[in-house]
């Protein structure tokens, strides 16, 4: 199949970008998206120009590493998919994309269609942590934990920090990303001496960030690979706010 | 105090200040949508109720005095409704800087969308409203309390006025299918398990306040009021 490209190509983070058009050809139906950029690139290598900049890590949808804007969906649209895992038998013959990086102030675009996360990372270095004992591990099952927890703290910890939910919300809020690391922390025993710090400190380093604020459409849950539910925004809410009652201790 | 005003320095607890304001603004249009029903009482019982409304907790409160108490409340609702959504837009406006060239949605509503200015038509027609049946303009001969009845007729016989309530409701009731559920959302009272009650409430609130408010002018307009 051939396809045309309209793609987002910026110099660096200080330079204006703007959208440039490309032509792939001869695309097979089986590879996966950033397959298809591959091919653009190595043609666009052998003519001696920029290849598109785009990250990538492990290409089996769990590292996070990818993601872009195609065609006003991050990450494509399909449901509970990273961008690395969307096929290319989604689109058909002739199809024009549109492919952008992700747009947040607190995600700078460093490069074409790479955005600087490094703003999830100081909301982590914030409260995303537990405290633990050194030494000899304890048994496995000295701290016992409900089945419905570990469910609910599995199905947060899921989160690979990719920074879809920020690139679909409306205001460009990170409420699901802190959100998810807050409750697959605070709904474990090992996270409970931190639990109301955390809140207190990883909630104020994300509004530092300058991500925008949470206005309940669930943009970020339907755009989430890890199909993270918006319970975990309720639940970090709620949090914060018996973090308040508390004196954030 | 100083937690608090910690928390009100955070978005989630400007979130928190709009959700328990909404929550008594809800509260007061579903008292205000039954009251209006006594006009379907008739003239003596409807401006019975509009001096129950002025003489409700005497004697231990002076006249008017719980009615007081609550247009206070209600007013500091409102300013502090609108401060705390005027600030959270100017940070949501601020986090985009540069916006896509494409953007599809798959979760939002109309009503979520259109929240803000939703809210901005109600805000507008709380002024008017007020100024309409609170101090009589644009009704000829309006007599004050003691003739509420004749002052909704009277408002309502002109079809404009009819036009825009019923514009101004509809924005209140989208204002609440959305805004209701977000409401619990964003006080953490929300979960897996209530989330469709929530949805389904906010829902029900949206247009049952929706029908419940344009029965009146439509009554007087099509002439079962008069």
């Amino acid at each position: 199949m051939n396809l045309t490209l309209h793609v987002w190509r910026q110099k660096n983070s200080r330079s204006e970008g703007r959208f440039e058009t490309y032509q792939a050809k001869d695309i097979i139906p089986d590879m996966s998206f950033l397959e298809m950029l591959d091919v653009v690139n190595q043609e666009l290598i052998m003519k001696g120009e920029e290849p598109i900049a785009f990250e990538h890590d492990c290409r089996e949808g769990i590292c996070g590493s990818c993601g872009m804007v195609i065609n006003g969906y991050p990450h494509g649209g399909q449901k509970g998919t990273t961008a690395c895992q969307l096929h290319m038998r989604h689109y058909k013959d002739g199809d024009t994309i549109t492919i952008e990086p992700w747009r947040a102030r607190a995600f700078p675009v460093l490069k074409d269609l790479i955005v600087d996360r490094s703003a999830f990372d100081r909301i982590i270095q914030s409260g995303g942590f537990i405290s633990a004992t050194t030494g000899v591990a304890q048994d496995a099952n000295t701290v016992l934990v409900p089945k419905s927890n570990a469910d609910a703290a599995m199905d947060a910890a899921a989160c690979i920090g990719c920074g879809a939910c920020v690139a679909a919300c409306p205001n460009a809020s990170a409420m699901l990303f802190t959100a998810a690391k807050i409750s697959h922390l605070g709904l474990l025993p090992q996270g409970q001496p931190e639990r109301y710090a955390r809140v207190v400190q990883m909630v104020e380093q994300m509004d530092k960030e300058g991500f925008g604020g949470c206005t309940n459409i669930g943009e970020c849950s339907a755009a989430c690979p890890k199909e993270i539910s918006l319970d975990v925004i309720a639940r970090m809410n709620r949090d914060l706010l018996v973090a308040t009652i508390k004196g954030g201790k | 105090m100083a937690a608090a005003l910690t928390l009100y320095r955070s978005t989630i607890g400007k979130k928190a200040i709009m959700a328990i304001t909404g929550f008594i603004g809800y509260g007061f249009v579903i008292l205000h949508m039954v009251g209006n029903l006594h006009i379907f009482e008739g003239p003596a019982e409807f401006n019975h109720y509009a001096e129950f409304l002025r003489t409700i907790g005497t004697p231990v409160l002076p006249e008017r005095g719980l009615l007081w108490i609550l247009r206070v409340v209600l007013l500091a609702s409102v300013i502090l409704h609108v401060t705390a959504a005027v600030q959270l837009t100017r940070l949501d406006w601020a986090s985009r800087p540069q916006g896509y060239r494409q953007t599809k949605r798959k979760q939002a509503t109309f009503a979520s969308m259109t929240l803000r200015w939703g809210g901005i038509a109600i805000f507008f027609f709380l002024i008017y409203h007020l100024a309409h049946f609170t101090f009589g303009v644009g009704i000829p001969n309006f007599a004050g309390h003691e003739s509420a009845y004749q002052n909704v007729v009277t408002g309502f016989s002109n079809p404009i006025n009819v036009a825009l309530y019923i514009v101004a409701v509809g924005a209140l009731g989208m204002h609440l299918y959305h805004g209701v559920w977000s409401m619990f959302q964003t006080l953490g009272l929300n979960g897996a398990r209530t989330d469709g009650f929530w949805r389904g409430l906010a829902a029900l609130s949206g247009i049952l306040l929706f029908l419940g408010f344009s029965t009146v002018p439509i009554a007087v307009i099509t002439g079962v009021v008069r």
